[in-house]
């Protein structure tokens, strides 16, 4: 006598069937209509980049120098923003610490420390008095920058996020009202700081999400996101709609970025390449990679006019690629770990690289021969 | 002698027992003599091997039943109807105060899976029900939850008929979510390869000059010389702007509205035209879009009242049916209430005043009188560093003033050294 037995099984098994059944078919929707798509993408790609790129100019050898270090975090720098004054910068570390520094004079100005480890984002407010952040605590907080060297910072905290797993990437929008995150939780959202509300959610990601990147379009209302399921999405902020979607990576893509003009967006990714993609033309058009690079990209940025493309390693370089001519200008060295975050300046007179090495660089271009 | 009856409200114990000497599911029993008695025995090994296969048994119905959630599960297993709302907010619950530790992780990131459209209201009702327990005195707050612990344990539904709609939460979606981003995809407008292409060589070509990374920076890069002359020069708001400054704004209208200077400019263009108002009413629909949540409804009076309204002081020239539309949309004011409008004014000013500036004397007075900084000379002694002075932080200047974006002062201004580290 068992008293245990459950008189549903045999039912559980013909609907498992059925449901399988379904199940197999919408997958087969699902990959019909993405060869579909493809196939309409390719038919209106008459020329490569680097065929009209020709006619441009060539450049030349570029010496860049580290023009700054900074010293001051106790572990793997994750993660850095540029203030739009165009010389302070936030930084975050594994240690829990997120420090404000002046940049052109190497000065510390604020020091945050986390209660949790692997600030894996940060990011500085436009207006230039608060800074976010957030990691493996799942959420996202705002500290409003005071100069007052008796307040303790982290009393001020405004926790605004609040996903399921943990925070991979933040970014104010054009104001210090609304935050952008996204998580390991396969989700972006959209926050209001003063409420802590969830304004919008974005689902489509099949798996974390690790980066993100607003447009500088002029309706200002759409922004990408690139993924562990090797997928860039770009969202429509107001409808929590994704618009367009591209998977050409073969690997999780790190970091997307915008070029300058809101056209496209480049995106960096563990299988060792940079993509650009076109928004218009709804395609990818260049692949940044050489044989002889074989780590990943770990975080991609445009200079000003969008000419060059910035990308920092795993193999603790930094590759400067000719974003027209598809062609590699030039190699930095500095670091002796790997280059975890880039950022150019908002003024594009120098970009700044974090590293596991515990320390920033900001380089400058010092002669263009 | 034994117990081989099952008598009314027998323990667990007593039930077991009674199972165990069940003619077909039982154990296999023998007969022990002994003197005068006969004692029902059983060998140890099949006694264990018994226990094994009912103890699987009943691990197997728990899982089943829900109690306890699998690590690796096939997505066909236990379901939660959409109406357990309830359970997940107080999964949620649980998840929000316990940081360190992930209870019950599993079937809790499951169970977001499955009913993700309903997510926020679920963390919202958590939060709001955590909050709402703060107030209650301690005892009353560890009784409660153990009476809630209690009853989720208990009340949890086991597994009944699987019905489509729970299917479709659990393993569809994804592909339902990328069927539909196809479709949309599907239908997009796209440009040929050459069009867009192009538009990248001219933008390059158009901005060469402007990146300091590409051509340099005059006076020079502040990053090199250790001078700010160049920050100092091209701050926010200067007497005289630099010369690349003003061309920059007649590369695109965008250009000209995220610098503040030609936004004043163009605004005062404008005052002369008598349409002004178009660029406040502009302003004040980017302030509803970016500012906070709770002023939304305040800040959309106010534009009404200033702009929309029949004979306002400022009335802006709408087509009828995107004013119908706003009119509509303003009885429940929301964060996008204004951007038709709001894109209507925009692309009437990029079509007609912006074209008009560039070419109005204001514009062109402005560029003549624009500098052109000199580039400074390399120091004869290269390897003297300039000291390099603090600017006032951005985070100062809004406590003193209204935000208005960071400004960085140049050399000799800031003497105080307003840092709180230590110098380099």
């Amino acid at each position: 006598m068992n008293p245990f037995i459950s008189p549903l099984i045999p039912e559980m098994a013909t609907q498992e069937v059925q449901l399988n059944e379904t199940l197999a078919h919408l997958k087969t929707e699902s990959e019909t209509l993405k060869s579909k798509l493809e196939e309409e993408r390719a038919k209106l790609h008459d020329v490569e980049l680097h065929q009209v790129a020709e006619k441009v100019e060539g450049l030349g050898q570029f010496v860049m120098k580290t023009r700054r270090t900074l010293k001051g975090h106790g572990n793997k720098v994750l993660c850095m923003d540029w203030c739009k004054d165009k010389r302070r910068i936030v930084s975050s570390s594994q240690d829990g610490k997120v420090i404000v520094w002046d940049a052109f004079t190497t000065n510390k100005e604020h020091a945050v420390t986390m209660p949790c480890t692997w600030v894996m984002a940060c990011a500085y407010a436009p207006s230039g008095c608060a800074v976010a952040c957030g990691g493996l605590d799942n959420k996202c907080s705002v500290y409003p920058l005071s100069l007052d060297k008796n307040e303790n910072l982290a009393a001020k905290k405004k926790s605004v996020a609040m996903h399921t797993n943990y925070l991979s990437a933040c970014s104010f929008t054009n104001s210090d009202m609304q935050i952008l995150t996204s998580s390991g939780d396969g989700t972006c959202a959209l926050w209001d700081v003063e409420s802590g509300q969830l304004l919008q959610s974005f689902h489509g990601h099949a798996a974390d999400v690790l980066c993100l990147d607003l447009a500088p379009s002029e309706t200002g209302n759409t922004f990408v996101s690139g993924g562990c399921d090797k997928k860039a999405n770009v969202w429509d902020m107001r409808s929590g709609q994704c618009i367009q979607s591209f998977e050409t990576h073969e690997s999780d893509i790190n970091s997307v970025r915008y070029y300058p003009s809101g056209d496209a967006f480049a995106s960096g990714s563990d299988d060792a390449t940079c993509r650009l993609y076109d928004l218009r033309a709804d395609r990818e058009v260049a692949i940044y990679s050489k044989e002889s690079i074989i780590f990943g990209v770990s975080s991609v940025d445009f200079s000003l006019s969008g000419r060059l493309l910035f990308g920092g390693y795993n193999d603790y370089t930094i590759n400067v690629w000719d974003v027209l001519k598809g062609t590699r200008v030039s190699i930095l060295f500095g670091h002796e770990n790997r280059v975890s975050t880039l950022r150019v300046s908002p003024d594009g007179t120098a970009f700044c690289t974090g590293s596991w090495d515990h320390t920033l660089r900001v380089r400058a271009i010092c002669s263009l021969i | 002698m034994t117990i081989n009856t099952l008598a009314k409200g027998g323990s667990v114990f007593i039930i077991l027992i009674v199972a165990m000497q069940d003619p077909d599911m039982g154990m296999k029993m023998r007969n022990q003599r002994l003197l005068i008695t006969v004692i029902p025995m059983v060998k140890g090994v099949e006694f264990l091997l018994w226990f094994l296969t009912e103890a699987l048994h009943v691990g197997d119905m728990l899982v089943r039943y829900g109690y306890i959630y699998p690590l690796k599960e096939p997505r066909s297993y236990t379901r939660w109807p959409a109406s357990e709302l309830d359970y997940a907010i107080y999964l949620a619950k649980k998840n929000i105060r316990k940081q360190g530790e992930r209870w019950n992780m599993k079937g809790y990131s499951l169970l977001h899976k499955r009913i993700n459209h309903t997510w926020d209201f679920v963390v919202m009702q958590a939060r709001e029900q955590l909050r709402a327990s703060k107030q209650r005195r301690k005892a009353d707050r560890i009784v409660l939850e153990c009476q809630e612990q209690a009853y989720w344990l208990i009340n949890r539904p086991p597994v009944r008929s699987l019905s489509s709609l729970l299917c479709v939460h659990l393993c569809f979606r994804p592909f339902c979510l990328q069927i539909e981003t196809s479709k949309r995809a599907l239908g997009r407008n796209r440009v040929k390869s050459s069009i867009c292409l192009e538009s990248f060589t001219k933008y390059s070509e158009q901005y060469q000059n402007h990146d300091p990374i590409m051509q340099g920076c005059l006076p020079s890069n502040p990053w090199i010389s250790d001078d700010t002359a160049h920050w100092t020069m091209n701050s926010e708001m200067v007497p005289v702007p630099t010369r690349l400054r003003v061309e920059r704004w007649s590369f695109s209208f965008m250009e000209l509205l995220n610098d503040v200077m030609g936004r004043k400019e163009f605004m005062t263009y404008l005052e002369k035209e008598f349409s002004a108002e178009n660029l406040c009413f502009w302003q004040a629909c980017e302030d509803i879009r970016h500012g906070e949540s709770s002023k939304i409804i305040e800040k959309v009076e106010e534009v009404y009242k200033n702009f929309l309204a029949p004979g306002a002081a400022r009335w802006v020239n709408i087509d009828s049916k995107t004013m119908d539309k706003t009119l509509e949309g303003i009885k429940h004011p929301h964060r996008f209430v204004m951007d038709d409008a709001q894109m209507h004014i925009y692309f009437l000013m990029k079509k007609d005043s912006y074209p008009r500036y560039l070419k109005s004397e204001l514009y062109k007075n402005m560029l003549a009188k624009a500098i052109v900084p000199q580039e400074t000379k390399k120091s004869v002694f290269p390897f003297m560093r300039r000291q390099r002075h603090a600017s006032p932080s951005p985070a100062q200047a809004a406590s003193q003033t209204p935000p208005e974006g960071g400004r960085a002062k140049g050399a000799g201004q800031a003497g105080t050294n307003s840092a709180a580290g230590s110098n380099a």
